[in-house]
């Protein structure tokens, strides 16, 4: 069977892909922000706690990381609405589920940050005569976020792509409007070989500008 | 929550599915990630771009996008694969990409004291490579692929997308029938984790074991 | 060591070139090193001394010029003519098999065990018995104090305890030569000397080196040459005694001074 390419239904539709993929960046922006608090916050409780708070935070971080995120995306979207007895929109599950996902990714990033923070920093603050919380706000998270920019880059670009699951509870991000086009035209080959390179391309794109954003800040 | 015991069997059946999903994918894309990782690091340059691009492309896209793109598309093309063969194929590329990534760090991170040592005593490459640089490379390689391992499981949900009755689509099949989707899913989920916990405790044990390796 | 016969020509160093980019390196240097001397290298950094040590076991090319080890070229396969083929990498490991190194971040196979540190060249490349090299890698490893450490992992060993292993390694295969590039740079000061006090050892014992290092105490004491190295070229020549008392040299003096001030 020969197969014609024929992007016009594609070009028709191609709004559903170009919002689509503007709404895939505000949910993975929307979930990194959420997951940074998120993380930020275990992190210091880890950083600075006992075992019961640092054996609640690895639970978290463990399971999170350990469980697909599709079955998770399921589970805070069919799941909870029934034990809570509540309804929410499908977007907005996929904002929570996603912003727990990165959190657990954030507490690792943090907390590695926080340790990588030379500790001659610290005693300079000390020796200056600043309190913990003064040493905390004022050296020791501005360089922590110096030398996380790195990661928390990588995460954003990571997370982008992992928006393509919120397709399978009808959010209209991205791979959503490509299975649309797909179902409703059988243009296979034509609607994948557009959204692909729209994920790699602004997946590029976001690196490009995020290690220029880093450049300025970076500790190296 | 009699009836999530009952189905118990059938989410094993799910479970299997999920198994077996991943070991084919790990032992396809074990082979063709070492080879293409030791490609691009010591082959000529007309093998690097195009791995290089390979690597690139596949890992620049979501892995779900992929599996769509094959499962429907390659019926088009003419190719006929089983479904089952068909996600194989689609995880297993994407996960070589991955592959190719962990053995090009794993080779690349040696330091290159370590080549000029083995120089200076008057080994030719093929010695070099294989009693100096891959017994560390190996050492260096395992806990991040045991790490890939854990996410070609994790990715291997993905199939209940397209059909196949991995544990996932289990899990969803007998919340259709029974309506009590929380416990199920926390079952699931404990599944999950179950093998993947093992499975990146034994990367961190490894990694830890293999500390010495790094100076 | 005899005065009245020659001592046969080891290293042979003639016109040697090499540039980094537009960076030139080494700016035409001439050495000659006989059996048996200790021919020190000082010098800035920069001036190219680790370099033209490292052009000796080609883990650097050199552009032009000549180097022979023991009347081999090692760089290229023929000596003169207008078109030089470099060396292939079989070529290269017979030449580097006969010339040991020592290096400055000691560069041990983290992998194996001290024994089998040293083993390793001895049955790959010297083809011995797994018998005969374990004798003489053990035998070397007792000779620099390491008798009690065989069958221990460079994690598990000092600095100072590392860099006797690795020159265990490298003078275990009999080298005609041995090059030691800062091997006492890395180490906490107090290892410093377990270090040198083996490697004078292997000087008495007649060893051919060639020793780039800070040690001004060590270049006095054992060596039988210092040569001074400063912008890409050798500036100064001669024993330990009219090198460090040349006032007349302008750069050296100052090199001079500034270590000096570091030691004391």
């Amino acid at each position: 069977m020969t197969y014609h390419l024929n992007f016009d239904f594609v070009w028709r539709h191609f709004d559903k892909l170009g919002w689509g993929l503007v709404l895939s960046l505000e949910l993975a922006l929307v979930s990194i922000l959420i997951g940074m608090a998120i993380g930020l916050s275990l992190a210091l409780a880890y950083t600075g706690g006992g075992r019961l708070v640092r054996g609640i935070v690895a639970g978290y971080v463990e399971f999170i990381r350990n469980v697909p995120l599709l079955l998770l995306v399921y589970l805070v979207f069919y799941g909870v609405p029934s034990v809570g007895g509540f309804a929410y929109e499908a977007t907005a599950s996929f904002v929570i589920t996603l912003a727990v996902y990165a959190g657990a990714t954030m507490v690792e990033v943090f907390r590695a940050g926080l340790a990588a923070v030379p500790g001659g920093l610290i005693d300079a603050g000390k020796a200056i005569g600043l309190t913990g919380w003064q040493r905390l706000i004022c050296v020791r998270l501005p360089t922590m976020f110096r030398i996380v920019l790195p990661s928390l880059s990588n995460a954003y670009i990571s997370l982008f792509k992992d928006t393509s699951l919120a397709s399978v509870i009808a959010v209209p991000e991205l791979t959503y409007g490509a299975q649309w086009i797909n179902t409703n035209s059988f243009r296979v080959i034509e609607v994948w070989a557009v959204t692909a390179p729209m994920y790699l391309v602004t997946g590029y794109g976001l690196l490009f500008l995020l290690q220029r954003l880093e450049r300025r800040f970076v500790v190296h | 929550m009699l009836y999530a015991i009952r189905s118990l069997p059938f989410l094993w059946q799910g479970l299997f599915v999920t198994l077996e999903v991943s070991a084919l994918v790990v032992f396809f894309s074990l082979i063709a990630g070492v080879i293409l990782g030791v490609g691009i690091v010591y082959g000529p340059w007309w093998l690097y771009w195009p791995i290089r691009i390979y690597s690139d492309f596949l890992r620049g896209i979501p892995l779900l996008v992929l599996i769509f793109f094959l499962y429907y598309a390659l019926p088009f093309v003419s190719i006929n694969l089983t479904n089952i063969a068909a996600v194989v194929l689609a995880l297993a590329a994407f996960e070589t990409a991955h592959i190719i990534e962990v053995v090009r760090g794993a080779i690349q991170s040696i330091p290159r004291g370590q080549n000029e040592a083995a120089k200076t005593i008057g080994l030719t490459f093929g010695k070099r490579l294989l009693y100096v640089i891959a017994p560390q490379a190996v050492r260096r390689f395992l806990p991040p692929w045991i790490n890939a391992v854990v996410d070609t499981v994790k990715g291997s949900a993905l199939v209940s997308l397209v059909g196949i009755v991995d544990l996932t689509l289990a899990i969803q099949q007998v919340i259709g029938r029974t309506y009590i989707p929380m416990p199920l899913y926390i079952l699931g989920a404990v599944m999950y984790f179950v093998i993947n916990y093992s499975l990146s405790s034994a990367s961190r044990a490894l990694e830890a074991r293999f500390a010495y390796i790094r100076e | 060591m005899s005065e009245s016969s020659p001592s046969r020509l080891v290293v042979r160093i003639r016109g040697v070139k090499k540039s980094f980019g537009a960076n030139r390196v080494l700016d035409g240097v001439d050495l000659d090193v006989r059996k048996g001397e200790v021919v020190v290298v000082i010098g800035p950094s920069g001036s190219g001394k680790t370099t033209l040590l490292r052009c000796i076991n080609l883990l650097e090319t050199y552009d032009e010029g000549s180097i022979q080890v023991d009347g081999v070229e090692v760089g290229f396969r023929d000596g003169g003519g207008a078109v030089r083929h470099r060396r292939s990498d079989r070529e290269l490991s017979h030449i580097r098999a006969d010339i040991g190194m020592v290096f400055q971040l000691f560069n041990l196979f983290p992998h194996l065990t001290a024994r089998k540190n040293v083993m390793l060249g001895l049955r790959k490349v010297r083809g011995l018995s797994a018998a005969e090299a374990k004798r003489t890698a053990e035998q070397w490893l007792v000779r620099v104090g390491l008798g009690d450490k065989l069958d221990s992992l460079p994690s598990q060993l000092s600095g100072g305890q590392q860099q006797r292993v690795g020159i265990a390694r490298a003078v275990a295969m009999d080298p005609k030569v041995l090059l030691l590039d800062e091997i006492t740079s890395a180490l906490d000061p107090e290892l410093v000397g377990e270090v040198l006090t083996v490697v004078q050892e292997l000087a008495q014992d007649g060893m051919t080196m060639i020793v780039v290092t800070h040690e001004m105490s060590f270049a006095r004491d054992v060596g039988t040459r210092i040569v001074f190295m400063d912008g890409a070229r050798i500036q100064v020549e001669g024993t330990p005694r009219e090198v460090l008392a040349r006032t007349d040299h302008e750069r050296l003096r100052a090199f001079l001074a500034r270590i000096e001030l570091k030691l004391h």
